[in-house]
């Protein structure tokens, strides 16, 4: 292994830095003994115990895991048929305009994603609340489940699927016994991932949500326009935790997807 | 080489018929107007270059391409219609397609799982496959902790296990190593004498068609150019294109000179008469080649006396000699230029430099020894 040189040792540290100092201070300061945000009064876990009372947070905690559930399960149902016909169907007439469209949120700014969801929701008269926020959550995530899922098929053997045939196991049947496990881990992944996402999202979620449903996000923010208080450390530090073991999982699923698959 | 085969099934009710059979791919004809009949418990090889329509004349006898013209006829029932999963022919993939989610026991009960057969037969079945391909105790292993030649041998065994009809092997060994290679193919000349059943396999080694196969059919852009067994392909090749793809060979271009019962003379470009034995029906005056394998010509370096002079002797020098161990390969240039390939067993060790580069030396065959080409 090649030895680090001062000046690269000195980049990577800034650039670690950068990216973690603010959220090191963040979670020290969740054990933080004072009420005052910038006094160190002493190692504590207060303000956690304090949590447990504050009904509002953990109803808005539970919404927001609701949301994710429903709207990264059915992301995931609906990314992997996308990601299917893009790379099943062959050339179809019309293949590029739809894998455009399905990959355009990736890059669209949130905002406008938000906006047009709440346009739209306005126009249809839906009335704003859960559900509007799982739909734009489904939305938004579809299309990174579609991406991880087709990479997956890209590099699938289909002579895996000839062989299972060729066995006698007709086609609905061969899909179901051999592609699906086969390409199981990456569809995980690519849940893991929609959930995280829907969790961490405040843009969309304010755009489309209702008066009778507080996604956490929204929540913290909320409350930290008024002041930034002990427990709103507490609560983001177990959020961290949270998204950084599904990001982990999905991506150690995904490592084990693109081990070639042996056969 | 195998013992001859003797066909037992009815002769208009081979197991697989091509009748006149057609398969296009946008701009290519991959199988152009080709009828075949294999009979039941052959083992049939296809051979020919790359591109040639092997793999597409296999996948339409497994149902993964259906032929645009002609019948194909299983058993004396014609199959176009059957989708392959209801087809009792097995194929073996070149890239083996093991599942990766089953252990070797899920992949090679399979296809028996598909076919709902009670749980105590497929124990015993697997037991028997496991054992027909010595792959005992790895039952519960996973595809990716096997060796490349264990792979082979489950894929084989997954094959297999239905008992089909037909087995279809798209270049089975072409993943392994010689040896192993070498050993494989009489593994599965041993498995087909025993089991008895129909196998065709596509394979661009001919040394491992001659090997395994009662009949070789050698394909040349979707057609079959001649269909024989090893040794008529290898001593009667039926043109030009047969014999220079299958071993090694000499050509002289000529014209028939004289006719007679007990064969032809040939007079070749360069005013070299050759005669040659049993090729009834050419008439003087055809165009053709004269096919001469490197193995059946005579090397010597002294001039044979003149009395004795036998037919079909040529004088030239040596241009090139490649040593291969188990034989030395000379190439002879004659006075006009052409050059001629002729092999010499080394049966003593050091032998060769008794021959040395612009050596003279003189080449002759028995008439015999010469295949007449019109094609
Ligand atoms: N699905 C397909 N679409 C278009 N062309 C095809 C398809 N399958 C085969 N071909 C073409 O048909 C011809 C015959 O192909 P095939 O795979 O049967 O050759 P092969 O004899 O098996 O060759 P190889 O020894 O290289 O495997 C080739 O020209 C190939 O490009
Ligand atoms: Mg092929």
């Amino acid at each position: 292994m090649r030895r680090l040189s001062r000046f690269n040792l000195v980049s990577l540290a800034l650039g670690l830095a950068f990216l973690y100092v603010p959220i090191l201070i963040l979670v020290v300061y969740s054990f933080n003994g004072s009420r005052l945000v910038t006094v160190w009064g002493g190692f504590s876990t207060r303000w956690y115990a304090a949590l447990l009372e504050d009904l509002p947070l953990q109803e808005a905690a539970l919404t927001s895991l609701g949301i994710a559930f429903v709207s990264a399960s059915a992301a995931t149902v609906l990314g992997t048929l996308a990601a299917l016909t893009l790379t099943r169907l062959g050339r179809f007439r019309g293949r590029l305009p739809f894998a455009a469209m399905v990959y355009a949120p990736l890059v669209m700014p949130e905002v406008i994603t938000g906006l047009s969801l709440l346009l739209l929701f306005v126009a249809v008269g839906f009335e704003r609340g859960v559900v509007t926020v799982t739909i734009a959550h489904t939305t938004l995530t579809l299309c990174f489940v579609a991406v991880v899922v087709q990479s997956r098929l890209a590099s699938f053997d289909r002579s895996l699927e000839e062989a299972a045939m060729d066995l006698g196991c007709p086609p609905l049947k061969t899909f179901l016994t051999v592609t699906l496990p086969v390409i199981a881990p990456a569809i995980a992944a690519g849940f893991l991932l929609a959930f995280s996402l829907s969790l961490d999202d405040i843009v969309i979620a304010s755009f489309t949500t209702g008066p009778g449903a507080t996604t956490l996000p929204i929540r913290i923010y909320s409350e930290v326009r008024l002041g930034v208080k002990p427990e709103i450390n507490a609560v983001c530090t177990i959020f961290i935790a949270v998204t950084a073991v599904v990001v982990i999982l999905a991506s150690l699923i995904s490592r084990r997807t693109e081990r070639p698959a042996a056969g | 080489m195998r013992r001859a085969f003797v066909p037992r099934d009815d002769l208009d009710k081979p197991m697989v018929r091509f009748d006149a059979v057609t398969r296009r791919f946008a701009d290519v004809t991959a199988v152009d107007q080709l009828s075949l009949d294999i009979r039941e418990g052959e083992f049939f090889a296809l051979l020919g270059p790359s591109g040639c329509g092997k793999t597409t004349l296999l996948r339409m006898l497994a149902g993964f391409e259906r032929p645009d013209e002609g019948r194909l006829l299983l058993a004396g029932q014609d199959i176009a219609a059957v989708p392959p999963w209801r087809r009792p022919v097995n194929m073996m993939f070149q890239s083996y397609a093991l599942f990766p989610h089953l252990s070797v026991a899920g992949n090679i009960a399979f296809g028996l799982k598909q076919e709902r057969m009670p749980r105590r037969e497929i124990k015993a079945r697997l037991a028997e496959m496991l054992r027909l391909v010595r792959l005992e105790g790895l039952n519960k292993r996973k595809p990716h902790q096997l060796s490349g030649g264990q792979r082979q041998r489950v894929a084989l065994a997954r094959a297999l296990a239905k008992h089909p009809k037909v087995l279809l092997l798209d270049e089975p060994l072409a993943a392994l190593d010689k040896k192993l290679r070498e050993e494989t193919q009489y593994e599965l000349m041993a498995l087909q004498d025993r089991l008895d059943t129909t196998f065709v396999i596509v394979t661009h080694d001919q040394e491992e068609a001659m090997t395994m196969a009662h009949r070789i059919g050698v394909m040349n852009h979707g057609r079959l150019a001649q269909v024989g067994t090893p040794a008529e392909i290898y001593e009667q090749p039926c043109s030009r294109w047969v014999a220079g793809f299958i071993g090694d060979v000499n050509f002289f271009d000529g014209t028939v000179d004289a006719a007679g019962v007990d064969g032809v003379v040939v007079a070749d470009t360069a005013g070299r008469r050759f005669r040659a034995a049993g090729t009834a029906g050419i008439q003087a005056g055809t165009k053709v080649a004269l096919a001469v394998r490197p193995e059946k010509i005579l090397l010597t370096t002294a001039a044979p006396d003149a009395a004795a002079m036998p037919v079909n002797t040529v004088a030239g020098k040596v241009a090139d000699i490649g040593y291969l161990g188990d034989l030395s390969l000379y190439k002879v240039r004659l006075d006009d230029g052409t050059v001629v390939k002729a092999s010499v067993t080394n049966a003593r060790r050091f032998a060769a430099s008794d021959i040395g580069w612009d050596d003279t030396v003189w080449l002759s065959f028995a008439p015999d020894a010469a295949v007449v080409l019109t094609e």
